[in-house]
Parts: structure tokens; sequence; C-alpha cells
């Protein structure tokens, strides 16, 4: 007995690694980067690293004199490792930023942390609306999913569409999506004959979509979160719901370009709302798109785009501070500011540190052989509608 | 000396505190007080050590293995989230133990199907019930926030003095305190009459009904102490972070669990301890090496220690510790560990 | 009354699907007392190199899947005579710690290879959508499945009950030591039956792709649906899994159909009240251990 009890030395002898404090250069400005790079949510996290890194190979790791230093976290898309990583960081390492944050309950559990060190909390990719309002610190690149989920309601509504049966996925965003869009739907006279939330995990969406067949709606309202689509879509077309008439429609995220590719035809002509598609006709968007598929041969999806524009409201904000990186006046410099944005001109809502950005109705067409999502309407300047009310 | 004697004898023997027991305390204090820059991951560690205590318990002492110690571990969470949120108990200490109770009370409930049959049912019945536990807080998702997690939760003050603080400081004593103070129930309780008869059952359950250990009244005794411990861990978990989501109830949680509890050894108290200590370690130091494949590292960390063998692990970690012993003790005082597990 | 039929097709499918992944478990588990939870790192093997031919290289479907079968049975053989062989007589929790080393490593690797995003396998169009059985929809891919799932558990059970392999196989696991006396080379025989369930999940993992999604993160996901069915079926036949395979499968589907907000609870309640009922499973034999 004795004897195994002085394996509690050894043990003490690992504790020295605790010592391991990361020693650096004071003059760096440090970003903090939290996002889920293991687990079911990976593609996101490695959507946005890419676009990050991408962004400081074009724009150089200096800004204002001082030099961009990434501190890459992976959360798992777990809330609590999300917290102790943000508290880490801003204790320890003492960054001056903290982003990234895959899901809505990580971008929570760190807000707290963000309004006690009066840190800005860039969320690159979390899309539920009440996540602003939790600290006057966060500042949000990606989009919420009122912006694209009323829109699509109301173009439902105008478009010949009565009668809709939703699937969502049952957490925060997907209640946002169903609740904005059941709102204009309705609103506009449409009907929901059917509403089915599927638990966040799901491997076999078989049963539900044959719940959504029995119902004969004229389409089906869809969100899932991002890399859930491509199951999705391929059980759509098994269960026959695309010869049966039955539409898909909903934010994009089902139709994440990511994954489009590997949908197959049953994804052809459907209908998204979203920010952002890879096929957007812009200049800057080309070249987005020609850098990010020559340094990783992927395509970006909106992921990469909320990464990208995230980075890049950090420059932008330390060159208008001069290099200063107190919290404050870092928050103040980013509201309300302008740039174009590989998905279209995007801004900060100064009121709501939200971002404002165009929504596209978007249709799922063959171009030279792939699939893409064509814009063929656009919706300026989109605020997001789930504070505007309040 | 009679028989009698000579067992109470040799049981009292071993339920002395040694030399190593005290020095370990004094090395966790020790850390404490030398990196202060780290407690929010010392927390975590004292977390997860406990929770491994309480598995330990079961699996360690009484042999009963468990896939689904989670399920208390959330029910814990939960409790402690949910009576700070509402501020039905707003004093952690009193919360703390209420939630170990709810705790302690739905594992008196679930022991019933859990002490029947063999390993792999138990494993799968434990992981069953947690696996329940976890679809219940999800369809719940009024009560528990399902899957967006319980939000808000705004902890008072310990004892209405210390309040928790940026850097985990206040949460870490905090942690210690009540590990300590659970641990040393547990030492006691495995050195009683009580924990021996555990061990019996553990090496042989027909031989121990024979000679009058009632098995399974123990058994459910035993499972009930261990989903309060685990509960405890939970609402500790709660209070620390002002967090809990449905991944408290997660399978990952549960077999992480085991892992830590193997890699530290079973059946000593310290062996959750020390596991808590080598995992998250390990975990801390990939994933700050490569955050995108440290689960490649961790792995082969497992698939190396099992081929080399525990028993050879262990040794070779006490080489260092030994050299010291042999300059101030001898050569006498320098054994090797016995390999001691379950199943 | 016809969705009744179709989601008692759908139920069959999945629960068909379900058998072939894990009734390699069901004999390394059941017939050689091994607990690999790396199991489902096999299927995804099998999974990802149906999708790299079929995807990259151009094979036709049916082309690729049994070179799904072939390439996990070779690393299956690869990993049994290099690794696994030596853990066959150390405790479970040994042969648990490191199957889960292996998983972890598999997934790390994988991601490594071919990233992290879900990818799929392109389908021949012969096998896409449903076609009507009057009135009940069939998805031809899950009639597919039920075919292929069907001949091959016939298959199995002809294996081990009628063939000389057969009864060499349950007389190596019966009593290693007498079976190796009488002149069969039980390494041989374990080697081979762990390889072919091996070939087995590879061919599950190819099959599924298309209905469960195929992601790096595959072997831990189903590690627990896995588990489920042998566990509910009893590991010493191959019935008691497949039985279970079937109850899971339909229980899921109707359970998701008719409650969608109680889906999970269906399968828990069911596995915890069979194992409460019959602790070695539905087929179990007493002494399993």
């Amino acid at each position: 007995m004795s004897i195994r009890s002085q394996m509690l030395l050894a043990a003490g002898a690992v504790a020295g690694v605790l010592a391991l404090a990361p020693a650096s250069a004071q003059d760096a400005v440090k970003i903090g980067l939290i996002l889920p790079m293991t687990g079911g949510q990976a593609s996101t996290g490695k959507q946005i690293d890419n676009a990050v890194k991408l962004y400081m190979q074009q724009n150089g790791d200096t800004v204002a004199g001082r030099k961009i230093e990434i501190i890459l976290k992976d959360d798992a898309a777990v809330p609590d490792n999300t917290k102790r990583l943000a508290q880490e960081l801003i204790v320890n390492d003492k960054v001056n930023f903290i982003a990234g944050f895959g899901v809505t309950p990580a971008a929570l559990a760190a807000a707290p942390l963000a309004t006690q060190g009066k840190i800005p909390q860039i969320v690159m990719a979390a899309g539920t609306s009440i996540i602003t309002e939790r600290s006057p610190y966060i500042v949000r690149t990606s989009f919420t999913l009122a912006q694209s989920s009323t829109i699509i309601g109301d173009w439902a509504a105008k478009n010949g569409i009565k009668k809709v049966a939703t699937l969502t996925s049952d957490y925060a965003p997907g209640n946002d999506a169903l609740n904005f869009f059941r709102q204009n739907f309705t609103a506009g006279g449409g009907e929901i004959v059917e509403e089915v939330k599927v638990p966040l995990a799901n491997p076999d969406f078989a049963p539900f979509l044959q719940r959504m067949k029995d119902s004969k709606p004229d389409a089906v309202f869809v969100f899932v979160p991002a890399g859930q689509g491509g199951n999705f879509m391929k059980q759509y077309a098994e269960r026959g719901l695309d010869k049966s008439g039955i539409k898909v429609i909903g934010p994009g995220d089902v139709m994440d370009d990511d994954l489009l590719n590997g949908m197959g035809d049953a994804a052809l002509g459907t209908v998204t709302a979203h920010l952002y598609s890879t096929a957007h006709p812009s200049a800057a968007n080309k070249e987005f798109v020609a850098a990010y598929k020559k340094a990783f041969n992927s395509r970006p999806g909106f992921m990469a785009v909320g990464g990208y524009d995230g980075i890049r409201l950090i420059y932008e904000a330390l060159k208008k501070t001069g290099g200063k990186t107190d919290g404050d006046a870092l928050i103040e410099a980013m509201k309300g500011m302008k740039w174009e944005s590989p998905r279209g001109p995007i801004s900060i809502d100064p009121e709501t540190r939200d971002i404002v950005q165009n929504i596209y109705i978007r249709k799922v067409e063959k171009v030279d052989g792939e699939l893409y999502n064509v814009e063929f309407a656009t919706f300026e300047a989109v605020k997001d509608s789930g504070k505007t009310k309040k | 000396m009679t028989a009698k004697a000579d067992v109470g004898y040799h049981a009292r023997q071993h339920a002395r505190w040694r030399l190593s027991e005290v020095a370990f305390w004094v090395l966790v204090l020790a850390g404490a007080l030398l990196f202060p820059s780290r407690y929010l991951i010392m927390t975590d560690i004292l977390r997860l050590g406990l929770f491994a205590l309480s598995l330990d318990l079961i699996l360690g002492y009484a042999g009963v293995v468990s896939l689904g110690h989670a399920a208390f571990f959330g029910v814990g969470a939960y409790s402690a989230g949910l009576l700070a949120l509402h501020g039905i108990i707003p004093e952690p200490v009193l919360a703390l133990l209420a939630a170990g109770l709810i705790a302690t009370g739905v594992g008196f409930l679930t022991s019933f199907l859990v002490i029947r049959g063999v390993d792999l049912t138990r494993l799968m019945v434990t992981l069953g019930i947690a696996l329940l536990l976890e679809a219940l807080a999800e369809r719940f998702s009024n009560i528990t926030g399902g899957s967006d997690g319980l939000q808000g939760i705004e902890m008072q003050p310990i004892l209405g003095l210390f309040a928790f603080d940026m850097f985990g400081k206040v949460g870490f004593f905090y942690c210690l305190a009540v590990l300590f103070i659970l641990f040393l129930l547990a030492r006691r309780i495995v050195h009683s009459p009580f924990g021996l008869s555990l061990r019996a059952i553990r090496n042989n359950p027909l031989r121990a009904a024979a000679i009058g250990i009632p098995v399974n009244r123990r058994l459910i005794a035993v499972y009930t102490l261990s989903a309060f411990y685990a509960g405890i861990a939970g609402a500790l978990f709660t209070q620390t972070t002002a967090l809990a989501s449905l991944d408290v109830f997660a399978f990952e949680r549960s077999a992480d669990l085991m892992l830590v509890l193997v890699i530290g050894g079973t059946g000593y108290l310290y062996g959750g301890l020390i596991g808590a200590v080598a995992f998250k370690m390990l975990q801390e130091v990939f994933s700050t090496i490569t955050p995108q494949y440290w689960q490649f590292w961790i792995g082969l960390v497992l698939v190396v220690i099992v081929l080399v063998g525990r028993a050879r692990m262990h040794r070779w970690a006490l080489w260092l510790p030994n050299l010291v012993i042999r300059q101030f003790a001898g050569r006498k005082a320098v054994v090797v560990v016995p390999e001691r597990d379950a199943s | 009354m016809t969705t009744l039929f179709t989601i008692l097709f759908d139920g069959v499918a999945y629960g068909m699907l379900l058998f072939v992944l894990a009734c390699g478990l069901a004999v390394t588990l059941g017939l050689m007392n091994f607990v690999n939870l790396a199991h489902g790192a096999f299927a995804m093997t099998g999974g990802y190199v149906c999708a790299v031919l079929v995807n990259n290289s151009g094979w036709p479907f049916f082309a690729a899947l049994p070179l799904a079968f072939v390439s996990s049975a070779l690393i299956g053989v690869v990993l049994e005579r290099s690794l696994y062989r030596h853990l066959y007589t150390r405790s479970h929790l040994d042969q648990v710690l490191f199957s889960i080393g292996l998983t972890f490593m598999s997934v790390a690797s994988v991601d490594y290879i071919m990233g992290s995003s879900r990818i799929f396998i392109k389908l021949p169009s012969a096998l896409e959508g449903q076609f009507d059985f009057f009135g009940v929809g069939i998805g031809r891919y899950r009639l597919m499945i039920i075919v292929i799932c069907g001949l091959l558990t016939v298959a199995l059970q002809l294996i081990l009950a009628k063939t000389r392999f057969g009864s060499r196989l349950r007389a190596a696991v019966d009593d290693p030591r007498a079976a190796s006396g009488l002149g069969i080379n039980v390494p041989q025989v374990f080697a081979f039956t762990f390889a072919f369930g091996c070939g087995l999940a590879g061919l599950g993992g190819a099959l599924s792709a298309e209905i469960l999604g195929l992601d790096p993160y595959f072997p831990l996901k189903f590690m627990i649906y896995f588990l489920i069915v042998v566990t509910v079926g009893g590991s010493s036949s191959i019935t008691g899994p497949f039985l279970a395979s079937l109850l899971l499968g339909i229980g899921d589907v109707a359970g998701k159909y008719y409650v969608p907000k109680l889906g999970p609870f269906v399968i828990y309640t069911i596995m915890i009240v069979i194992l409460i009922w019959r602790p070695n499973g539905l087929f179990g034999r007493a002494a399993t251990r």
C-alpha cells in the first residue's frame, strides 16, 4: 500500500508542467481564436481558421506597427471549455481580442468574460440574435438567423407557396429561424402545416422526412446546422420528396457551399436566403474564392467569410486606434465600420454591434458541371430584426 | 494474538496515514500557491479528480463498472444550476449539499437496475441511464434550456464571504476544500468494515455472500454513495463555471472518466486524482501544440500505455521518486507498485 | 396504413445496416471476448475507401463495395497480428483503454487526410429515389441494403453452422487449449475471424455513408449504437444481434415518426428494459462475460 502511494510523488513532478506559462513579446497584439477544431462542428472551425490564415497571408501580420499573434484553441463546441479557454486567454495570455465561437452556447459562455475583462469579443460564426445583447463588447461578423429567415418567409409568401412544413434543429438558432420564418410567412398569408424539431445530434432524417411528406406541403422550410445539410438533402431525394414537387426553402445553412457539390442533383432548384454564395458575382469575391481554393483546395463557405471579415474588422479597428488596444476604444472604432466583403457591402450597426448585410435569394443551379447557389434577388442592408423590434 | 485481533491490527495498519500521502497533499497545496496563473485548469483537474474518486469507489472497491457515471454528474450540475438560477438556495455550500443529495436520490433509485447483471450489462445499463437523462434534459428544454444550456446563472459568494472571481482563485480553493473533505470521508469509509466487505464482494461475490455479507445491500449502498460524490463534482462544475449544458450527461464525459481512472489505477483512492492530473496535462499540452489533431496523440499515449503495460509504466514513473527515497530511507523503502485492478 | 409499411420498411433497412456494422463487434466481443471499441474505425475506413474510389477515381459503386470490405479486413488483420493479439488475455479495462486510444488516433488521422467535412458517395442513378409498391414508398437504396444485408446474414449463419471453419471457430472459442491440442491453429482462426468482422464493418461503413453520413467522428458517434446492438442481442450467436438490430432500427424510426419529441427515449428505454429483463441479452448464454 505505502509503496503504491509513492507514485503520488511522481504526480507532483508532473505538476511542474503547469509552470509552462507562455512568455512572449509584450508589443504583439494577441488574438485568442477559440473554435471547434474537433468534434461534430470541426468543419466550421476549420473554415474560419483557414480564412483567418488567408487574410493574414494576404495582408501581412503587422498592423499600425504592431505584430498580430493568433493563439488558436480548440473548444470542441463545448461551452465550459470555451469559458475556461477564454478565461485563460484573458488572464494568462493577456489577449487583446477573443474571437471565433462556433456555436451559440459557446459565444454566450464567453460573454461575461468579455464584459469583465473589457475585451472585444468577435463572433465569427454563431447566429442567434441575443448574443450581441449579452455584452457591450461583442461584435458579430457572421449573421443572424432572423436576417435570412424573415426574408425567405416574405419571399415564400409572395411566390405562391401556401403551405409549409418546417424541420428545424432544436436549439436556439433553430428556434430563431423557425420563429422569424413563421412570423413573416403567416403575416404574408401562408400556413404552417407541420412543425418538427429534430434533436441537434441526429443521424437519420428519414422518419422526420416521412412526416413532412405525409403532411403534403408546397415546401419544406429547413434549418439544420452547417454540416448536416448534405445528409438532409440526400434523404430528401431518397424519399422522393423532390419528385412529389415539395420544394426546399430555408436560410442558406442547409445549402452550405462547402457541401453543396456532394449533394447531387437533388439539390437543384432549392431556394434559400443567405448572406453569401461562392458564386457571388463580385471582383472581391472572385479574388477571395480563388485565393482560398488555391491555399486550401476547397470552396469557402459562409463560415469562412465570417472569419475573413472578423479578422479584417480587427485589423481595421487597430488601424483606426493607431495600434492602441483599449477595449472601449476598439469597440468604438468598430461601430459603424463599413467595407466591401466577399459577400457584398457590409457594416457594423453602431447601435447593436451586429452585422448589417445584404441578404440574397439564391437558387441552386449547375454551372460548369458544379452546383452553385446562384443569386437572383438582393435585399440590401438587412439589419437583425431580432433586435430592431425591441 | 487471536485471529480477530490480528485482522483488526492489519486493518488499522492499512488505515494509517503514510508519509507519502501527507506529501501528496502538501504538493497539491504547493502547486496551488506556485502557479497562481493556472487556477482554472487546476480547478478542472480537481473536479475531474473528485469525479474519478466517485467512480473509484464503485469500480475499484466494489468492482462495479459504469459507463454512465456522467448521469449523476449531470444531475448534480443541473440541480446546482437550477437552485442558483431560481434563487431557491442561493448559498453555494448549501446548494452543493442539496445537489449532492438529489444525485444521491437518483443514484439510489437506479442502483436497483445496476446491481443486476454482469460487467457488460452494467456498462450498458449505466450508459443507457445517462443517455436517457440527457434525452430528458433535452426534451424538457423549458426547464433545462435544452441544447443551449442553462443561461444566466449567477453565483452568490460562498458562505456570504468569498465571491467567485475571474481568476478562479476562490473557485479553486473551494473545490480543493470540498475535495479534501470528501477524500477524508472516502478514506474513512474504505478502511471501515463496510469498505473491507466491499473488497470481499469485489474479489468474489459468491464467497462474500457465503460468509454472511449482504451483497446486494452493500452494492446499493456504495453505488448510492458514489452517486453522491459524482453529484457533488457536477455541482462544483456548475458553481465554478456558472454553466450547465447538455454535455454534462455526455457519453464522452463518462468515457473520459474511465480513461482517467484506468490511467491512474483503481482501488487506492489516489488513482483518480493522479489520473486526472496526468490526463488533463496531456490534453493541455497536446491541444496547445496542435489544437486540431491533439486526439491523435492522446490516442497514441493510451495505446502505448496499454502495450507497455500499466505496471511497468508505474514503475518508470516511480523511478525518480524511488531514487530520492533510496538516498534517505535506504534500499528497503523502495518497492514496486502492485497492480490491482478490477475486472 | 401504407405509411405504417413505409416506416416498417425504413426501420428494417436501418436495422439491417446496423447489423452489418455491428456484427463484427458481436464476433470479437462474443466469440473472442475482446472489447473492441475501435470497431467503428474499421467501418469508417471502409466508407472512406469506397468514397475515394467512387468520387475521385471514378470506380463504379458496386465495384468499390468489395474493396471497402477487403481494405478494412486487411487493416484488421495487420492490426490483429501486430497489436490486438497481445491483448486477448488482458483485462477488459486494458482493452477498452487500448481500443479507445486507437479510435482517437483514427479520428484524428482521417481528419488530417480527408478533412473534417462530411462526405458522400456518388451513387449510380439506379439506386436513387423511391418507387411505389401498392402505395408503399420503397426507397431503392434501402431496398438494396436489405437485400445485401439479408444475403450476408444467411451466409454468415451458414458459415458458422455448416462449414469446417465455423466448427473450428466455435471449438477455438469454447476451449482454445483443447482446440489447439486437436490441431486447430487457434491464432490463425482468430485472426481470420477478426479480419472478417472488420471487413464486414468496412462494408457496412461504405453502405451507411448515404444514410448516416460519413465524417471523421463516425467511430465515436456510433460506438454507442454498436454496443447497444451487441448487448441487447447477446453476443453468443449472430441471431441475437440480428434481431436486436431490427428491433432497434424499427423502434428508432417508428419512435421518431410517431413521437418525434421523444425520439431518443424509445431506443434507450427498450435497451434498459431488455437488459433488466434478460441481463445477458435476448439470446445470451448465461456464462458470457
